[in-house]
């Protein structure tokens, strides 16, 4: 089962601050959205307001087009995985997965069928007459997964469900949850402030910050094309460059920078007016070393500040002559042999480029 | 060293002697093979327990103070739960006022208590009974098996009612089905401890009861007529309960305890 969530002017005070300021939003039916946003931007007060355990001050939740936001948590249909797995300690695991069915008035013989199914589906079979103290960390986040996903609700949410893992098990459990969500079709809603994990599990990324939308949208456009400065960093690091937007020709926009004129697609300009102080946001990938590459802007000449080895690329800071104030930070490529103190010539990849309004965020 | 630890034996045992004599005195005596609890002691003999269980009006009150103590602290049990998890859960206006009143009975003396209900029981024209006296007994055990329960309903069980909750549950099966089973071990503290002092509670049971008495009242009327190892012998049965509860509470909550 699965249901789409609107969520209209959301506004949430709690005393003396607001936590949600006016959040419009849309996740179609059968999405995996994250909620994705730095602690106290508001994100598990949403959650909780999608959730029902929230009444919103302003604004309306609807699910599946029906009204919800004034609807109690066990009347919804939505369930939660929530970040300490609140599994029921005193039973097993089948009673904890047939829990939300025995509420609903299923019977044990059935129930119990229904759990084994559903921990065979997260990879529990077998375990049924175990209790939760015996299993570990990893084992309980899915004994909590399966529960949630018992009652087949329309939307799951998960609050942070994947921050007391370890990296290795965070990173397998994001693989599984995404393949899960892909098999029952259910829509989820997932709350964490690990850009990564965004990545790796999202259909739709939502940026929050101080109660707001910043932006949202897919991962690739997020990453690539954010709306906002907090955006372009909170989804990884990024170069900030001043300039200037110049005259559009061509399906080009030329922007003047201290490292010199950069031609972006218009497109990467959006909304931009010409003579509009803006930041460009250039990814430290997009930072090369051969000047004659596809789509490169040659900016002179940067000596090496130092330089870390990563497995994948080489990290490192370096200063360009044309504005030695401005450090930029760039992965160089695996075989890049420089050292600290080396002048190398850099060049920009400006298909990466996006201006952003200097003022905003 | 040699002495000092000497030392300190002798002082256990001058401490464990002083406790425990008196009752030692008192189950040594119920097995006395004359008439009167003094040495010489002639026995061993259980002619005064064979007496105790003849007696009717003995085994009558041993059934009646049974009875008060398990329904007693059965209602003081469920009482205090549903306070401590009102209290914990949803924290109304004046939650520290209702603890602090919830628990002041703790502070008060029997007596006093006994006294009150018995005038307003009167003033109410309700007859002295054996539900005056559990009544009474609620009243002094509440305050007991309230701060124990609150003390073991803590913060972290939140998460695990707003689970079922978010299942379905409704708010009478969040408190039966999660809570409940979740204080379980504070639970059977609570009542076994309420047991225990209902159990040998002699002032309140006095003071309310009628024409049916409670096993302390019915010993005491006993102690009137003067001292006979049957009193020693109905004394050792009621300390011997007492044990037995002590026992089962050191072994299902304890143990447990010990094990999490």
């Amino acid at each position: 089962m699965t249901a789409d969530v609107e969520l209209k002017a959301i506004r949430h005070r709690f005393q003396g601050f607001t936590a949600v300021d006016g959040i419009d939003l849309t996740i179609g039916a059968g999405q995996f959205a994250v909620l994705l946003g730095p602690s106290g931007c508001g994100k598990t007060t949403l959650l909780s307001i999608l959730g029902g355990f929230l009444t919103p001050s302003e604004g309306q939740v609807l699910i599946g087009g029906r009204d919800v936001t004034r609807v109690a948590p066990a009347k919804r249909p939505t369930t939660t995985m929530f970040q300490d797995y609140a599994l029921f300690p005193h039973v097993t695991l089948a009673a904890n997965v047939g829990f939300g069915l025995r509420m609903r008035g299923v019977g044990r013989a059935q129930r119990d069928v229904r759990a084994r199914e559903l921990l065979a589906l997260v990879g529990l079979e077998g375990a049924a007459t175990k209790k939760p103290h015996e299993l570990s960390g990893g084992q309980r986040q899915r004994v909590a997964l399966a529960r949630a996903l018992a009652v087949e609700p329309d939307v799951l949410l998960l609050d942070e469900p994947l921050g007391a893992l370890d990296l290795k098990l965070r990173r397998q459990m994001q693989d599984e949850l995404k393949a899960i969500q892909r098999r029952v079709g259910t829509t989820f809603v997932h709350v964490t402030h690990d850009q990564e994990e965004a990545m790796a599990i999202a259909d739709l990324i939502v940026v929050m910050n101080r109660g707001r939308i910043e932006d949202r949208g897919s991962p690739e456009a997020i990453y690539l094309r954010p709306k906002s400065l907090f955006s372009a960093g909170f989804m990884g690091e990024v170069n900030l460059v001043p300039g200037e937007i110049g005259a559009a020709s061509g399906g080009m926009v030329i922007a003047t920078t201290p490292l010199g004129p950069l031609a972006l697609a218009a497109a990467a300009a959006e909304g931009l007016s010409t003579g509009e102080r803006v930041q460009l946001a250039v990814r430290p990938e997009h930072l090369c070393l051969d000047t004659a590459a596809a789509g490169a802007t040659a900016i002179g000449p940067a000596t090496i500040l130092d330089s870390a080895f990563f497995g994948t690329h080489h990290r490192c800071r370096l200063m360009p002559e044309r504005s030695p104030g401005l450090v930029l930070l760039a992965h160089l490529p695996q075989s890049f042999a420089g050292r600290t103190g080396d002048v190398v010539p850099l060049a920009i990849d400006a298909r990466g480029v996006v201006a952003l309004p200097a003022d905003a965020g | 060293m040699r002495a000092a630890s000497i030392a300190a034996a002798l002082y256990a045992a001058v401490l464990y002697g002083f406790i425990f004599l008196p009752v030692a005195v008192l189950v040594l005596f119920s097995f006395q093979g004359g008439r009167f609890p003094i040495p010489p002691f002639n026995g061993p003999s259980l002619a005064w327990y064979a007496a105790v269980l003849g007696d009717a009006k003995l085994m009558a009150a041993l059934l009646n103070s049974l009875v008060v103590a398990v329904v007693s602290s059965a209602v003081a049990c469920l009482l205090g739960f549903l306070a401590a998890y009102g209290l914990a859960r949803f924290r109304p206006p004046g939650t520290a006022l209702s603890r602090a009143l919830i628990t002041a009975p703790l502070a008060v003396s029997t007596l006093i208590i006994g006294l009150g209900l018995l005038m307003t029981f009167s003033m109410a024209g309700v007859e002295r009974s054996l539900l005056t006296v559990g009544i009474g007994h609620v009243v002094i055990n509440l305050p007991l098996c309230f701060a124990i329960l609150s003390a073991q309903m803590g913060d972290h069980q939140v998460n695990i009612e707003r689970a079922a909750r978010d299942l379905g549950a409704s708010e009478v099966q969040v408190m039966a089905l999660v809570t409940a089973p979740m204080l379980a071990p504070g639970l059977i503290a609570a009542f076994f401890l309420s047991v225990t002092f209902s159990w040998d509670e002699f002032i309140i049971a006095f003071l309310l009861s009628r024409f049916d008495v409670t096993l302390p009242v019915e010993i005491w009327s006993l102690l009137r007529s003067g001292l006979n190892p049957k009193t020693n012998a109905v004394g050792s049965i009621v300390f011997l309960v007492s044990i037995v509860l002590v026992f089962l509470l050191e072994l299902t909550v304890f143990r447990k305890a010990a094990r999490r």
